[in-house]
């Protein structure tokens, strides 16, 4: 099975080909976005924690070297504490072009706003003589992500991505899952889905650590609100089996590991894979994308506005209320499995067709209105150390 | 005819698709949307919540998604809505957010 893509010089295999301005710490965001204003093609991101965050480094490398990304432009002040050339030499070892504009360097903004949208538009045109390719599925991953969630979650969407994920990986792919909170009560259904004792107890300690970090006295969350009972969930066991039902039922290859110094790759053997990291819907995306993820399929009942900068999302709604308000939002309607009027098996395999389409090129209804949003989950080395997780 | 809905062969529950009322003869559907059973639900219960298939003994397992959600805790008949009042969590006792207001001592 193929699709058609972008074949890089490390040897992955992108769906799109964007040129990434990224402001290194959000001082340079302004100037940052001027670089990429009105250039198609470019998209301009930065992220919120400041310039002393060097946890945010990994992450920064990962979305910057993901096979989507054509050709980078770095922004910085000068001063940041995350310097740019390791990260620009990490990301030219993959082969893309790289470029740094240190504001404080050349002196005058607007010429460093200038340079950059040189940069940006030699890019741009170069990636323009790129072509699409048929390339092996073997070298598609795919994220699963659920949010704003409601009842039709665990019956509908999530199910059937489940199907969608089985596809993917019978085809010889890969899918990543995030969000370990969503497992708290499920840890044993998929802890039996290990390959081995070790990633058994990789995923057992996935979930314990989050909890963990989840549960400390007098800062800790209910893992189920009322809104959950009301919806007609009854345990958080119920609630985490149904979120985690959009991982399939293949055997689990292993845990990725996200530490402020590593953010593990999806490696090249087909199969499912689970990642550390955040559940919070952006975040957790440019997780999934700094590990390598091409396209996100994401479960939602209520709903939701948004794409990202580097993966395309295919947004799956349960609800038929959703799906008929939400139309210029939501990519696939799973609300048929509501109205019983089409199998979970079937909607999976809908699922599979769209993400493959996707994956050749056609535009998502998040990419159609625009919307690129972007942010990074911050991972305190304090929090870490602290709980004495392995994280420090 | 009203429809429920199981996410697996293992299931004693099942999940209504649509608003249910006491009496109503419901079909319960498989995944692949084959008719497994028919029952009639002996209490009203909102869309997305869920129903016995079969007679659970106080303390027997309530199954969705072929895996424990979570324990009767009293008898439990076949056709009976299945929720809070009748299940107990091993993993999270009921709290007041989930209820509404303060847990019963």
């Amino acid at each position: 099975m193929q699709f058609q893509g972008y074949v890089r010089k490390d040897g992955r295999a992108g769906v799109r080909n964007t040129v990434l301005v990224l402001a290194v710490c959000d001082c340079g965001e302004p100037a940052a976005r001027q670089m990429a204003e009105g250039i198609p093609g470019a998209v301009a991101v930065t992220h919120y924690h400041g310039c002393i965050a060097i946890e945010v480094v990994p992450t920064i490398v990962g979305v910057c070297t993901n096979p989507n990304i054509h050709g980078v432009v770095l922004v910085v002040m000068g001063c940041e504490g995350q310097r740019p050339e390791p990260m620009a030499e990490q990301i030219a070892s993959t082969g893309k072009p790289v470029s740094i504009i240190n504001i404080q360097e050349i002196g005058s903004t607007r010429e460093a706003i200038a340079r950059g949208r040189a940069a940006v538009q030699a890019m741009v045109s170069d990636a323009a003589k790129e072509h699409r390719v048929p390339v092996d599925i073997g070298r598609l991953v795919v994220g699963v992500k659920c949010g704003g969630s409601d009842t039709t979650s665990g019956i509908a969407a999530n199910p059937s991505i489940g199907v969608m994920s089985d596809l993917v990986v019978d085809a010889g792919a890969r899918v990543v899952m995030i969000e370990p909170i969503e497992a708290i009560g499920a840890e044993e259904e998929l802890a039996r889905r290990a390959v081995n004792e070790s990633v058994r107890q990789d995923i057992l300690r996935w979930v314990g650590d989050e909890e963990k970090r989840w549960s400390v006295p007098g800062a800790s969350v209910d893992f189920m609100c009322g809104g959950n009972v009301l919806g007609g969930l009854t345990t958080l066991e119920e609630k985490s089996l149904g979120a985690v039902h959009k991982s399939g039922h293949r055997p689990v290859s292993g845990v990725l590991k996200v530490r402020p110094d590593l953010v593990e790759q999806v490696p090249d053997p087909p199969g499912f894979y689970l990642q550390e990291g955040i559940h919070i819907e952006l975040q957790a995306m440019t997780y999934q994308a700094a590990a390598g993820a091409n396209i996100i399929v994401f479960a939602t009942g209520r709903g939701g506005s948004f794409g990202h900068a580097i993966c395309p999302l295919v947004k799956v709604t349960g609800h038929p209320e959703t799906w008929a308000r939400m139309s210029e939002d939501m990519d696939v309607n799973a609300s048929t499995v509501m109205e019983g009027t089409e199998s979970i098996e079937s909607v999976g395999r809908r699922i599979f067709d769209e993400v493959l389409a996707v994956a050749s090129g056609k535009i998502t209804k998040g990419e159609s209105l625009g919307f690129y949003n972007f942010n990074i989950w911050r991972q305190d080395p304090r929090l870490e150390a602290l709980l004495g997780l392995k994280g420090a | 005819m009203k429809k429920a809905i199981t996410m697996d062969p293992r299931d004693n529950v099942a999940t209504a698709l649509t608003e249910l009322r006491a009496g109503d003869e419901v079909e319960v559907l498989s995944t692949s949307r084959a008719v497994v059973q028919r029952l009639h639900v002996n209490d009203a219960l909102p869309l997305g919540h869920k129903v016995a298939l079969a007679d659970i003994p106080s303390g027997h397992d309530i199954t969705k998604y072929g895996a424990k959600i979570g324990r009767a805790s009293v008898f439990i008949h076949a056709g009976d809505y299945v929720h809070i009042h009748n299940v107990t969590s091993d993993r999270m006792p009921l709290t007041e957010n989930m209820l509404g207001h303060k847990p019963a001592a």
